[in-house]
């Protein structure tokens, strides 16, 4: 076994080759500024490399694509931010979109196309499965030695885009042990971070929403809660550490879960 | 003839305070703003088709969604016996629609079916709100009369199939022992009519002339209290299915106004030539009843207030004060209440109240999380998710109101490009020392 660096390809230095990506990766601001999802963002960037994925990400030119203030009522930010990044793709003739964030991935695929971008979208994990589907992504199982996993349903890519079966296959490759949460798939419960809430303190009320979904998740009993989105991460995390479980349980990304089964 | 007098007379009246109170309903729309166009009429069908009669939403709750769609399924089939009545008072005739044989048998056999089994579900509904407590039932939108509304249209249903039943039983009766042939299959209240078989000829005359007489009445009264009540959803929520927003649940509605604008900002050489000599300028977002769209307006009339959009909503099961059924009632409540001050003095009349903060307060709406589950759980397709969005659309594009770490949010991203305080810069810095092990 050898270990190699990986360079991620960035699009402007592969136009300055005169080179064009298959892909454009989208690493979204969660997976560029926050510390724990920045993990999630390498460990994906690992697969594709390891598929041989021709991609690039935007890097410095990547700027939010207006998502948590169109959720939060400002539509003239929203669409000045949408503006904005249509035309960064038009410039680097942009025509399929790899998104690991829902959020995200909601905005190119739902939204973008009323203001004249439209794209093929795909989530990481319609990526990640077609690949493991068509043998090119082989993943061991027993790596991680029937370890209990429960799933917990972004609203953005389940409610939002109808996208429950993609995770669950993917995890059945990774376990012969998944669990559901009582709430799962259409009936799944928000964690509480979605239409910017993320960014700001909840309401008054008499219970955390992140809270009531961890409790959902401990009541599995499963020793891993895997997630799919930047902001559920963040909230079923800190609901671990509120219930002084993180010890015992973890929270991984699905790209993390893959990663690590297939030793990348 | 007396008869046929009496029963043109009382259904004139019906018809007549009928259309009065529809009228008044329906002269509130062209207060609404536009929504999406209505087309891809295969796929509302289909919608209509799998959500309105096949009930799919409904069975969410697999249980008391079964007594629902009995519920459903038997208007869907008694309909036929009432529009028989109609013509049979109407004309002085029998059954008149005996002449279909085969089918007739079959659809009054099921009818009669149905009835006793939407009897049994309504007495299961109204033994829900009477006896057990419900937390769907409750909350602050629930006041008292929200819930007479609700126990005086269930015991007018269940009138309607006692008075149903004993009008079948009254006839097969009476038929048999004058020895006059029927018409029709009357399965169930052939079984009734078994436990009571001891009155004279004439006694079950005047059952079946008294219950006939009884159910279509209470048929005409019910059809004139529905518009009041939160059972319009007889009549609104199939046209409602029909008319569903068909877009992914996560999609915004775009707004073309505000992209005008920004055009306009970002390319100066149309600055000037384009400026705004076209329509009116338009509030942004939703402050009011009338900046409600049509269907929005439809929605809040449609809902049944059942409470399952409330009973998955994240916030309102944490305790918050967001209940998106709430949010549909005040808007309904709202455009009662100013849709006759628009008719009488215009559109623009203010009375210094408004849905936003009269009805629905800031702190209602800044508690959602966009999830959707209200949407996705709402057996007629309700979207109460873009109705509030639009409402913190108004707050934050003509008020510039929002709570402060949201505003912090704008100003991030309008800086650094990024909801948080990051440079653009740093943007890379999870690709640093990235390795993968090569086998």
């Amino acid at each position: 076994m050898e270990i190699r660096k990986i360079e991620v390809p960035v699009m402007a230095d592969l136009f300055a080759r005169g080179e064009k990506p298959e892909y454009l990766f989208w690493v979204g601001c969660a997976g560029a500024f926050d510390d724990r999802y920045k993990k999630v963002v390498r460990a994906f960037a690992k697969i594709l490399t390891h598929l041989n994925v021709s991609y690039a990400v935007l890097g410095k030119e990547e700027t939010c694509n207006g998502d948590p203030a169109r959720r939060a009522g400002n539509e003239m930010l929203y669409q000045m931010q949408a503006l904005q990044v249509i035309e960064t793709f038009r410039m680097y003739d942009v025509k399929k979109i790899i998104t690991i964030c829902p959020h995200c991935f909601n905005v190119f695929k739902n939204e973008y196309p009323d203001l004249g971008g439209k794209y093929e979208v795909i989530n990481y994990l319609q990526f990640l499965n077609r690949n493991i589907e068509a043998g090119k992504l082989k993943i061991d199982r027993a790596s991680l030695k029937n370890i209990s996993i429960t799933y917990h349903d972004p609203c953005y890519l389940g409610r939002a885009n109808e996208i429950y079966d993609e995770p669950r296959s993917i995890l059945k490759n990774l376990t012969g042990n998944l669990v559901e949460m009582h709430r799962n798939k259409s009936f799944a419960l928000c964690c509480g971070a979605g239409g910017a809430q993320m960014f700001k303190e909840a309401e008054k009320g008499n219970k955390e929403v992140f809270i009531e979904r961890t409790e959902d998740a401990l009541k599995t009993d499963a020793k891993v809660i895997a997630t799919a989105c930047p902001f559920c991460m963040t909230m079923l995390t800190d609901g671990l550490k509120y219930k002084n479980r993180e010890q015992e349980i973890r929270n991984l990304d699905i790209a993390e879960l893959i990663a690590q089964s297939i030793d990348l | 003839m007396t008869k046929q007098i009496v029963f043109a007379f009382a259904l004139l009246i019906t018809l007549g305070a009928f259309s009065f109170t529809i009228n008044r309903i329906v002269r509130f729309f062209r207060f609404t703003r536009p929504a999406f166009p209505v087309k891809d009429f295969g796929k509302r069908i289909n919608v209509m088709l799998t959500v309105a009669f096949g009930q799919t939403k409904i069975f969410r709750r697999p249980v008391i969604g079964l007594f629902h769609a009995f519920v459903f399924w038997g208007f869907c089939v008694i309909i036929f016996g009432s529009i028989e009545m109609v013509i049979d008072g109407l004309s002085g005739t029998e059954r008149a629609l005996k002449f279909l044989g085969p089918v007739y048998n079959i659809i009054l056999a099921s009818g009669d079916i149905f009835a006793l089994l939407v009897a049994i579900s309504i007495i299961i509904f109204l033994s829900r709100r009477l006896f057990f407590h419900i937390k769907r039932f409750e909350g602050i939108e629930m006041k008292k009369i929200t819930h007479i509304d609700a126990n005086i249209a269930l015991s007018i249903i269940l009138l309607l199939m006692v008075s149903l039943l004993a009008m079948n039983t009254g006839y097969i009766e009476y038929k048999s022992l004058t020895g006059e042939s029927s018409v029709g299959l009357f399965p169930v209240s052939s079984v009734i009519a078994g436990f009571i078989r001891n009155g004279k000829p004439e006694n079950y005359r005047l059952m079946y002339e008294a219950s006939w007489w009884t159910h279509i009445l209470l048929i005409f009264l019910f059809a004139n209290i529905l518009p009041y009540s939160k059972h319009f959803h007889v009549f609104m929520s199939v046209p409602n299915v029909f008319l569903s927003r068909l877009d992914p649940l996560g999609k915004l509605p775009n707004m073309d106004n505000i992209t005008r604008e920004v055009k306009l900002m970002l390319d100066s050489s149309t600055a000037f030539t384009t400026s705004s000599t076209g329509a009116p300028s338009e509030r942004f977002g939703v402050k009011d009843a009338e900046d409600a769209s049509w269907k929005n307006y439809f929605d809040s009339l449609a809902c049944t207030q059942c409470g399952r959009c409330t009973a998955v909503c994240p916030a309102n099961i944490t305790g918050k004060k967001l209940s998106p059924r709430k949010v549909m009632m005040d808007l309904r409540a709202r455009m009662k209440e100013k849709g006759p001050l628009m008719v009488k003095n215009g559109r623009d009349f203010n009375d210094n109240k408004s849905l936003l903060r009269d009805y629905i307060s800031e702190e209602e709406l800044w508690a959602c999380t966009t999830c959707n589950a209200c949407a996705r759980e709402c057996p007629i397709n309700i979207n109460h998710p873009t109705f509030i969005i639009d409402m913190r659309r108004y707050l934050v594009l003509e008020e510039a109101s929002a709570p402060g770490e949201i505003k912090a949010l704008f100003n991030n991203i309008e800086n650094n490009g990024a909801p948080w305080q990051y440079s653009a810069e740093d943007r890379l810095l999870w690709a640093k020392d990235l390795e993968i092990n090569i086998k």
